[in-house]
């Protein structure tokens, strides 16, 4: 079971792609590789006029990720609490994991030519702290839900 | 080791306070300071560390070798650059005396660094960029009210309906604002929102008026005939504070919501269905009197009507409405010191203060500089200084401002960029980024006033610096130090403090210095003495418009309708750019590499251009043409076109930039005299242009 997952209230969410950058920038990536995307889509009209649903997706972090096993040099690891991430001393940048994966999630970082992705900013969250998207949503659309254990 | 310091951010002018952390002078994080934003942060604040990396902002002072705008520099020192500027003031000084040099700074809380240099240098020609920005509110608030636009501050946490025209605020991104409303809808509040086309703050709202451009001012006084006619205003304080009512009544009669629900193109019954929800929710109602409104030739009276509309709720120092906001005064606190120097009994070249008397003196009238520069009345105009502020990118036809400032002997831009207009300059003197600069502590009025301050958290990486050593080093080199009474940053924070008996360190804490633990409210019963108009009332009728020959209520004007083939140009923001302050950073670029030009569905279909088609939009002599990508769309007024603002800059050095987009500004051409003689501002939203389905959309059939 995952312990951790990320909820955007669409209510609050402005659509100010504010969680992309921070995250862009906590990871230090280049122009490229974007490791969570907000999409707005226009829901059926409220009133003749246009209301949006706006979505978050970062990695789902799978309980049973297809691009782990696929990984030739087991740089992609799922942690006991759920997270997948990749140990980049490890990742040669096949990029297998990205065809594995249902979403092709993995992208490749033109610096380093590496695989990169969310990976629930497990060092903020191992120091205690949330991911860098949530702690910096520009509205507080952002949460970090800790799962209940059982 | 990491490094944590509070500051404010700099990417755009909102200026939010932050917290940056750094590791070898490098920054690692930046958030929104906890205590006031509980860390929120916009994509901008983010993209901060990408400016500072940027190499393709100036790293040292730059004078021009080639013609002006040819873009041909020679790097000089900073000693030589500071030399070159004051030899050639001290010239022009002798030559055509201190009147004759200008200085426009952005504004904001740090101009009196600027404007006392300008004093002190012998000129009283200090102007910013509000002539673009916020004049015709500012001007709206004072004929009323008589405190200007910062008169007020909007408790809209508090509120239960919430009134903006044309205030996209989820795209322009006031962090603690936004907050605030968000909070009110969560609380069941409410938000109508007037456009002419639809916004993501339009998406948020339970009420959504789409208006044919330029009637705003119709609505607004449906609205006030309306809650007159239905005797729902709040007659104690109409009858307590206010002047010239009986003639506001008058006036009003004959504009009824049939009548405006005709000229805006929306529904009668809508109008009527918002005054029955607003009712109830009184005085926590506010109509956002409009912020950037330099927009239609009336945006002045409909921002009077917004003002007059929060005087019939009674709401001014009512939780959920108005704030008077409070100073260190109201805390029984010593006020700080701040850079001062008493402006020279000269006339302004802009003419505000005696041909317009109508007009607050203090930053003047930028665009109104133009034609002195040309006919050198009242005398000439030889030196312009820009400090953070691109007259090319703010203001229309820079085709015309250059022939004007070629009058000019001198053009400085001091800028942490290059903008179009120090790429037209004789010498930039580049500012270091806000995360490498200091900036003097300034007062932040509120229910909770507080101290603030902009501490630098990396050493600058180029050969930059920060303002107020610029400043300083000019004033020494003019003989005009005795205005700058520091050396270090840290001798002009304490000589600014030491009235108030508190220390820089104070700040360490959380960032600022809260000089009160509860917000203050006056008594909404004793108000007397807080409306500085001449009869201490809210005046309907003002004397000073009235004597420019001006009427206080102002019989509405229908808009022009656009020729065929032709549109309005309406502009706005997005949330990931500050106008043409950050098309060129690598992060922001990526989101939105250039603008697009938002057309209605039914007349694109009409001129044959599908959503993404290449669109050539001329202005409207013909003169100037860009090309960009139509973004076609249902919700957008059928007489519109919309671009995002700051885009289509010329200049080689931005090579994510360069030619991308479309300038609004340079589609206006001839317009920089369309301006508002009641209000001040200039009426960007007045041009007109071409649209028509690109030549460049087809397909090559050769390649050799
Ligand atoms: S930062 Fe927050 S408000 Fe902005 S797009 Fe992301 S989730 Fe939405
Ligand atoms: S990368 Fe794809 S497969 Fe792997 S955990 Fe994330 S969503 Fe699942
Ligand atoms: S949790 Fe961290 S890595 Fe994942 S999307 Fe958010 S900021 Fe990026």
């Amino acid at each position: 079971m995952n312990k951790y997952m990320i909820y955007l209230n669409s209510k609050r969410c402005i659509g100010c792609h504010g969680c992309e950058v921070h995250c862009k920038s906590v990871k230090g990536l280049p122009v490229g590789p974007f490791l969570c995307e907000i999409d707005h889509k226009a829901v059926p009209s409220v009133k003749g006029f246009p209301k949006t649903e706006f979505t978050f997706r970062s990695c789902y972090h799978c309980d049973n990720p297809l691009c782990v096993p696929i990984c030739p040099t087991d740089a992609m690891i799922k942690r006991a609490d759920g997270i997948v991430y990749i140990d980049q001393e490890k990742c040669i940048g096949c990029m297998a994991c990205a065809t594995a994966c249902p979403w092709a999630i993995p992208e490749m970082n033109p610096d380093t030519n590496k695989a990169v992705k969310c990976d629930y900013c497990m060092d903020r969250v191992d120091a205690g702290l949330k991911p860098a998207c949530v702690t910096k949503c520009t509205t507080h659309a952002l949460k970090f839900v800790t799962m209940q254990e059982v | 080791m990491t490094k944590s310091v509070f500051s404010m951010c700099g990417m755009c002018t909102v200026r939010c306070p932050i917290r940056v952390e750094s590791e070898d002078n490098k920054v690692t994080w930046i958030e929104g300071n906890q205590h006031l934003l509980g860390g929120a942060l916009c994509a901008k604040g983010s993209a901060g560390p990408a400016l500072v990396a940027d190499k393709e902002r100036p790293q040292q002072p730059l004078i021009r070798v080639g013609d002006r705008g040819a873009g041909r520099w020679k790097k000089v020192s900073w000693d030589t650059a500071l030399d070159y500027v004051t030899d050639k003031l001290k010239k022009i000084k002798e030559e055509h005396g201190p009147e004759s040099v200008v200085l426009s700074s952005r504004g904001g809380p740090w101009q009196n660094m600027y404007k006392t240099f300008i004093h002190a240098f012998g000129s009283p020609n200090y102007t910013n960029h509000d002539c673009t920005c916020g004049r015709n509110t500012h001007h709206a608030s004072l004929s009323l009210n008589g405190v200007g636009r910062k008169g007020f501050i909007y408790d809209i946490k508090n509120a239960k309906h919430l009134i903006l025209f044309g205030r996209n605020m989820f795209s322009s991104l006031r962090i603690a604002e936004n907050l605030q409303t968000l909070d009110m809808l969560d609380n069941g509040g409410k938000l109508t929102y007037v456009d002419v086309r639809q916004t993501m703050t339009g998406l948020k709202a339970d009420r959504f008026f789409q208006v044919r451009p330029g009637t705003d001012y119709a609505l607004i006084l449906a609205m006030i005939h309306e809650i007159i006619k239905r005797d729902v205003y709040d007659h104690d304080f109409v009858k307590q504070y206010v002047s010239g009512f009986e003639e506001l009544s008058t006036f009003v009669e004959q504009y009824t919501p049939a009548w405006a629900a005709k000229e805006c193109g929306i529904k009668e019954k809508a109008i009527h269905a918002f005054i029955d929800d607003i009712i109830p929710v009184m005085p926590k109602v506010i109509f956002h009197p409009g912020w950037n409104l330099s927009r239609y030739k009336d945006s002045f009276y409909a921002s009077r009507g917004l003002h007059i509309l929060n005087v019939l709720m009674g709401n001014i120092e009512q939780k959920g409405g108005l704030i008077i906001p409070k100073g260190p005064g109201d805390c029984g606190v010593k006020g700080i010191r701040s850079l001062d120097c008493a402006k020279p009994d000269i006339k302004r070249a802009d003419g505000v203060g005696w041909k317009y008397k109508h007009f607050d003196k203090g930053p003047g009238l930028a665009h109104l500089f133009f034609e002195a520069m040309e006919k050198e009345e009242p005398y000439p105009v030889k030196a312009w200084i820009t400090m953070r502020h691109d007259p090319f990118s703010g203001m229309p036809d820079p085709q015309r401002q250059k022939a004007s400032f070629d009058h000019c002997d001198l053009l400085v831009a001091i800028d942490t960029h290059y903008g179009e207009f120090s790429w037209y300059a004789d010498v930039i003197l580049p500012e270091s980024t806000y995360l490498e600069r200091e900036s003097t502590i300034c007062v932040q009025k509120g229910l909770k006033p507080r101290l603030a301050v902009r501490k630098k958290a990396i050493e600058a990486e180029a050969d930059t610096k920060p303002a107020w050593w610029i400043f300083k080093e000019f004033a020494k080199r003019l003989g005009i130090d005795e205005y700058f009474p520091y050396d270090t940053i840290e001798e002009l924070w304490n000589w600014q403090l030491e009235p108030t008996g508190f220390s820089i360190e104070d700040f360490d804490e959380k960032g600022f210095i809260s000089l009160t633990d509860d917000p203050i409210m006056y008594d909404p019963k004793n108000l007397e003495g807080k409306f500085a108009t001449p009869s201490g009332k809210i005046e309907m009728i003002s004397k000073k418009l009235t004597d420019a020959g001006l009427p206080s209520l102002k019989e509405y004007e229908s808009p022009l309708k656009p020729e065929k083939g032709m549109f309005r140009l309406v502009y706005g923001r997005s949330a990931v750019h500050s106008h043409g302050h950050t098309t060129n950073n690598p992060l922001l670029n990526e989101l939105m590499p250039k603008n697009s030009l938002w057309i209605n569905t039914r007349v694109a279909n009409k001129l044959g251009i599908a959503n993404g088609d290449l669109v050539d939009v001329a202005a409207e002599d013909n003169s100037y043409t860009g090309t960009m990508n139509a973004h076609v769309v249902d919700y957008i007024h059928p007489e519109a076109v919309y671009m995002v603002h700051g885009f289509g800059k010329h200049i080689p050095l931005q090579s994510r930039s360069y030619h991308a987009g479309v300038s609004d500004q340079k589609l206006m051409v001839g317009k920089l005299d369309d301006w508002d003689q009641a209000g001040g501002a200039i009426n960007l939203c007045e041009s007109f242009v071409h649209v028509r389905r690109s030549v460049q959309n087809l397909k090559r059939r050769v390649e050799l």
